[in-house]
């Protein structure tokens, strides 16, 4: 396989609370490779979000390298940093909160090509907000709308459209379609999926809902509290899932088949513990089904269980 | 053995007048809900589903809110004709609703066991003292899973979760006839809602409740529904048991719609198919089938005419694809 675009080691972020350090993200391994999308699933408080936001540099690490093409951008500022910003991009969960309301659309489209002057001259910003239009599918009309006066989806798009600008090679989708109807939904996941094989466009999609993952990613993260418990590629990771934790997770969801008589599931108990200072040892041992003396003490490392399947659990040590 | 009928909705219509505009919110729905059963109302948002939940409590906004014809029929008393008494003894009594968002249903400056008294103190028709209602909310906390002595706790000192657990407790208090749940698991992660579905399903048993599940999830209803309605634009476009929705082979073309565009989790699939355009304008409703701008297989016929509902078995289809060929 080619070399990963985005690579992260043993990257950490902490966060000072008044009851402690909140581990956020902690010691996360993980690579993404050129034209593939890599999925993050987890529960609300894992860490994914703000995984993202490290691997942009819009918030720093507390530790760890982050590599993208091969260099190490933690240390980067400046120009060196302006210029990094062209080449990743970010699409937010929430296209009411994202978008300027005193902004029109086009206003929104062209403001990364002017800041960034990818594109110069009037005329020429002018075009380029139209093609951009045109390839996430808004209507020509809609040019001077504000965004009150549009539905999600539309304004999800526009978001997209904002995103590409710029022509980066690495978006980070943070939940993007979560707001969203689900006819809506399905348009948006078309649109990103045919935009990355016409543009050749890695993504990482943040997400809880497995079942989108699943549909958009070739590879998926599992994160529980800060920590990825799994890693492996999309068909073998629904297949074959090895940590307690992501069989949980996909048994907890609801299948639209009708099941009379209803099978019942094994449902987890309990809810996620604090991030806050946590002790050495699995995180997800609290609520695990198969949880034993060794889980608990000793860190668990993340090992490679089968050709490119990685899993952190004493089951498999 | 038929159970009883305990909600009966009859050509139900529901706007919202403003000054400026008329939102036809609800045009039209009839269905039933038998004793201790689950039916299922899944739409996408503005489908109206809420607003026929609201109807059936009457608790439309003041002002705008309106319901220009209709019956609402519970336990053979029309709910529209209700006075403000009977109401009162409805709302949280023999009827009780969850809402969306457990987050801003409870109040934040009383403590959890205090909101659960306050229902039963409410409905008190058995006359319980004071100690036999704290022993009831402990009881009711216990038995959503949450130990009783977290009853002075303050809504903030719980997860979202455990917040929805409370609301259930609340609403289960005075042993409702009907449960109306809107979306009840839509704020909760999947694992926690894989336990909110399980406990209401654990406690309709035991409790003998008839539910309404509002939701826009197939697989919610899949799991936890005896019958559907699948409403679209105000209108019930196709109601049926949870096997006529699922399995049969006659499908309103926006239910197919709908499962297309769920991401399969079973299966391999390369592209969603998509239902192309978007929810019609509630305060410009097309003429005809409500569907038709979107629809794969609109006719000259959809354009014009409301389509008649055609029938077979308990399963209803409101299009012009099924009126002709046996009627």
């Amino acid at each position: 396989m080619s070399e990963p675009l985005i690579k992260t080691v043993h990257l950490k972020k902490y966060f000072e609370t008044s009851r402690g350090l909140l581990h956020a993200v902690d010691d996360v391994n993980m690579s993404i490779f050129p034209g593939r999308t890599l999925g993050v699933v987890g529960e609300s408080g894992c860490g994914k979000s703000t995984l993202g936001r490290l691997l942009l540099r819009l918030i720093e690490p507390t530790s760890g390298q982050i590599f993208f093409e091969g260099e190490d951008i933690v240390q980067y500022g400046g120009i060196k940093l302006r210029d990094l910003r062209k080449k990743m991009q970010i699409i937010f969960q929430d296209p009411y909160s994202s978008l300027d309301p005193r902004m029109t659309v086009s206003e929104i489209i062209s403001e990364p090509l002017i800041v960034t002057k990818t594109v110069t001259g009037k005329k020429a910003i002018a075009e380029e907000t139209a093609r951009l239009m045109e390839v996430v599918g808004l209507a020509e009309r809609l040019v001077n709308a504000y965004s009150h006066e549009l539905d999600g989806g539309r304004r999800q798009r526009i978001g997209v459209a904002r995103a590409l600008a710029v022509k980066p090679k690495f978006i980070v989708c943070d939940e993007p379609v979560s707001a969203l109807d689900v006819s809506i939904q399905a348009q948006i996941l078309n649109l990103l999926m045919d935009l990355q094989r016409d543009m050749g466009l890695t993504y990482m999609f943040i997400t809880h809902d497995l079942s989108v993952v699943k549909h958009i990613s070739h590879d998926i993260v599992v994160m529980y509290l800060g920590q990825n418990v799994e890693i492996a590629s999309s068909s073998e990771l629904f297949r074959k899932p090895l940590h307690p934790y992501t069989q949980a997770l996909l048994a907890s969801i609801p299948l639209p088949k009708v099941n009379r008589g209803k099978i019942k599931r094994d449902v987890i108990r309990g809810e996620l513990s604090s991030p806050i200072d946590p002790k050495p040892g699995c995180r997800f041992a609290p609520r695990c089904p198969e949880k034993r003396d060794d889980c608990v003490g000793q860190d668990i490392p993340l090992i490679e269980y089968s050709p490119n399947h990685f899993v952190s659990c004493v089951k498999y040590m | 053995m038929v159970a009883k009928e305990l909600l009966r909705v009859e050509d139900l219509y529901v706007m919202y007048k403003t000054d400026m505009e008329e939102v036809h919110a609800v045009n039209g729905i009839s269905f039933t809900i038998r004793e201790q059963e689950t039916l299922g109302l899944v739409g996408e948002t503005g489908a109206g589903k809420t607003s026929t939940a609201l109807a059936i409590l009457r608790l439309l906004p003041d002002r705008t809110g309106r319901i220009p014809s209709g019956n609402i029929w519970f336990q053979g008393k029309n709910i529209l004709e209700m006075d403000h008494e009977e109401l009162r003894r409805l709302r949280g009594g023999d009827i009780a609703m969850i809402f969306q968002d457990p987050m801003t249903s409870l109040n934040p400056v009383i403590p959890v066991g205090q909101q659960i008294a306050e229902a039963l103190l409410l409905h008190n028709e058995e006359g319980l003292t004071r100690e036999q209602i704290e022993d009831r909310v402990d009881e009711t906390l216990e038995l959503v899973g949450i130990p009783s002595s977290r009853k002075n706790e303050y809504p903030h000192q719980f997860s979202g979760g455990m917040k929805q657990r409370v609301v259930i407790a609340i609403a289960l208090s005075c042993n409702p006839r009907l449960l109306i749940a809107d979306e009840p698991t839509t704020a909760l992660d999947v694992t926690i809602q894989a336990q909110v579905l399980a406990l209401i399903n654990e406690l309709k048993e035991k409790l003998k409740t008839a539910v309404l599940m509002i939701t826009h999830d197939l697989g919610i209803i899949a799991e936890t529904c005896d019958k559907v309605a699948v409403m679209y634009a105000g209108e019930i476009i196709e109601y049926g048991t949870v096997e006529d929705i699922f399995e049969a082979d006659k499908h309103h073309p926006y239910t197919v719609g709908l499962f297309g565009a769920i991401p399969k989790i079973h299966e391999e699939t390369d592209r969603l198919e998509q239902i192309e355009g978007l929810m019609p304008d509630p305060t410009d409703l097309p003429p005809g089938c409500k569907f038709h701008p979107r629809c794969k297989h609109c006719m000259p016929v959809c354009r014009e005419k409301e389509p008649p509902v055609f029938q077979e078995g308990d399963h209803l289809l409101k299009c012009h694809l099924f009126g002709n060929s046996s009627g």
